[in-house]
């Protein structure tokens, strides 16, 4: 396996009061291989990816126990000097917001270029060859003038390739995409999508996609986990979770996603409630509270993982 | 940027016209000057020859239009105290002026930068609190005080800096840190506000993911977008440091504009007067273009807007 994560725990520490945002979770990704974490927003998805690459929000969060393999190295016991040559080399990420992402007062050459001399020792020329280079990688439209534009100069979906160019720029063997796509309109993340297929499959590139949005995963993803309130409460391969989701949870996102409709009359369907604080105390299976399945013991005890095979796995007690 | 620098000069004309019929017309306010040249038992007549020769029996309207064409060619008229054009007294003061402004807003800027990046890299912490502590002492302690305890301590108890006067590099010390203290408080506690907001920002949390190591992340990616804020409050201090240092210049005998300006109020030397404003309220006003210029050159995309948008 590249990546391994086994029993991650984050914590918040806010206001004196303690909260766990990523409540053990583990997971693997293999080369060449896309896994989707899905989950609504503040079930710890975006906080699980900034653990594996220790860029929490300082001092609030910090990591409270668990391991974070890359290829048998465990990145939570590297100093911080050590980890810095992970970021951005061997695992980097893209972010949600392309019009944010990219710093205003500097160039775009300058901004993947930097990330190239991060981590290779190369001449000056060589090195905006390699930024022109991904440029093209990305399809951005005449890449060796553009090097001298700022961010401001370019389009929404355009912005989100140079970030695109900027991660991949020292040729990453994992990319964490967390919600690449969801602040572009629906052709431009079409668009996006293709390119970043293409990319993954010509250098087997490992992908984290995460997303709330359930078509993406199906086009992309080989396998999902689900994360419910900082735990993952299913994980399958894609196809299995689209026909026969196991837990609750699952089967309430998958009918809100992708509602059937009778009529016009009809309603669509949400989950009532929502997901509890992360400052609550645990006790039980954290979705009880809005689970239709609900038994009594489901509040008391918190249900265990239960393998169904082919790497389908769901904690509930109704598979029990 | 062509039209940037085009409207920006052409708004600047502007407002140096407009101020310059306040002037005139606060100076021709403020008071006959001709009481206090003639000695108190000096006929009507005496008076009046005296008015003629100073041009103040004309009109204001035609006195306004001489002291305007006078002052585009540079002449703004003598002053009635020394005799001597005033403008000459402005130019030599200026100087003075300005090299205490610089050397201030030097010890400024060396206090202010390095102090907001420790607060908001260290933000909450103790490190926060003693920087922000020693900005606020500055602001709240009046020059006077600290321009009297440092003559009393540095000059006088260890006897190490002149006191006062100017009359080699080690008298610009004390008045420098007297009058930069003052402004490191409002310069530290904006920079390190929005060194806080952009270093939570993500193109911050972007340039971590490339490894790029803490120190760049802060000196190079935070403080160059958090600095455009303080570029303006940087200018209008500069300029009140140039124009308003009087208590300063008083304590440490400095012979600056702040003290030609109080002079010339006192004894009603309107020419003086005018010329000291106009100087400065040019200052003021190239000061801001600067700013402005300064602020195109950090921050791109105002270059851009700026210009028509293409």
């Amino acid at each position: 396996m590249m990546l391994e994560v086994r029993d991650l725990k984050t914590q918040f520490l806010i206001g004196g009061r303690t909260g766990t945002a990523v409540d053990g979770v583990s997971f693997s990704v293999d080369e060449g291989q896309t896994l989707g974490i899905v989950g609504e927003s503040g079930s710890g998805k975006s906080i699980t990816a900034l653990s594996i690459l220790r860029l929490l929000p300082r001092p609030f969060a910090r990591n409270a126990g668990g391991e974070v393999l890359f290829r048998g190295v465990d990145l939570l016991k590297l100093n911080d000097k050590q980890m810095r040559r992970y970021r951005g080399h061997h695992i980097s990420m893209v972010l949600q917001d392309p019009m944010t992402a990219l710093n205003p007062v500097l160039t775009i050459g300058d901004q993947i270029e930097e990330a190239i001399r991060m981590h290779r020792k190369l001449p000056r020329a060589e090195v905006r060859r390699l930024a022109i280079e991904m440029l093209e990688l990305l399809r951005v439209p005449a890449a060796a003038r553009r090097l001298a534009s700022y961010p401001h100069e370019f389009s929404g979906g355009m912005r989100q390739r140079v970030v695109g160019a900027i991660a991949l720029a020292c040729q990453p063997e994992l990319l964490i995409a967390d919600e690449p796509t969801t602040a572009l309109d629906a052709t431009v993340q079409d668009q996006y999508l293709r390119l970043l297929k293409r990319i993954q499959r010509d250098r087997s590139l490992a992908i984290i996609f995460i997303t709330h949005d359930l078509a993406v995963v199906a086009r992309m993803c080989d396998r999902v986990a689900v994360m419910y309130a900082g735990r993952v409460v299913e994980r399958a391969p894609t196809a299995a979770l689209f026909a026969q989701a196991r837990h609750p949870y699952t089967q309430a996102l998958l009918r809100s996603a992708l509602p059937e409709i009778p009529d016009r009359n009809a309603r669509l369907y949400s989950i009532e409630g929502a997901p509890p604080s992360i400052f609550q105390p645990r006790h039980g299976c954290p979705f009880a509270a809005r689970c239709e399945h609900v038994m009594p013991r489901c509040r008391e005890e918190a249900p265990p993982d239960i393998e169904m095979g082919q790497g389908h796995a769901a904690s509930c007690w109704l598979l029990a | 940027m062509l039209m940037l620098i085009l409207s920006r000069a052409l708004q600047s004309c502007v407002a140096l016209l407009v101020l310059s019929v306040v002037v005139f017309g606060l100076s021709r306010a403020s008071g006959d000057p001709v009481e206090l040249m003639v000695p108190v038992d000096a006929t009507q007549e005496a008076r009046d020859v005296l008015r003629h020769t100073l041009g103040l029996d004309r009109s204001l309207a035609e006195q306004y239009v001489t002291f305007l064409t006078g002052a585009l060619s540079g002449d703004l008229g003598v002053s009635i105290r020394e005799r001597r054009p005033a403008l000459d007294l402005v130019f030599e003061r200026l100087s003075n002026s300005a090299w205490l402004a610089l050397t201030a807003m030097t010890v400024a800027l060396t206090l202010a930068i390095p102090l907001a990046v420790a607060a908001a890299v260290w933000k909450g912490t103790l490190i926060d609190a003693f920087a922000r502590y020693i900005a606020v002492l500055g602001q709240s302690m009046p020059t006077f005080f600290v321009g009297l305890v440092l003559i009393i301590v540095v000059s006088g108890r260890w006897g190490l800096l002149p006191a006062g006067g100017m009359e080699s590099w080690q008298s610009y010390v004390l008045p420098s840190i007297t009058l930069g203290w003052f402004v490191v408080a409002g310069m530290m506690r904006l920079l390190r506000s929005s060194l806080l907001e952009v270093l939570d920002s993500e193109f911050v949390k972007l340039a971590r993911i490339k490894g790029v190591p803490e120190r760049v992340v802060i000196w190079k990616h935070a403080l160059r977008n958090a600095l455009i804020s303080v570029v303006t409050l940087g200018g209008v201090y500069f300029a009140l440091l140039l124009s308003t240092a009087v208590i300063v210049e008083t304590v440490f005998a400095w012979p600056g504009l702040g003290r030609l300006a109080y002079d010339a109020v006192r004894f009603r030397d309107f020419p003086v007067t005018q010329a000291v404003v106009l100087v400065t309220a040019v200052l003021v006003v190239t000061i801001n273009l600067v700013v402005d210029f300064l602020y195109a050159w950090l921050d791109p995309r105002i270059r851009r807007s700026q210009s028509g948008g293409s």
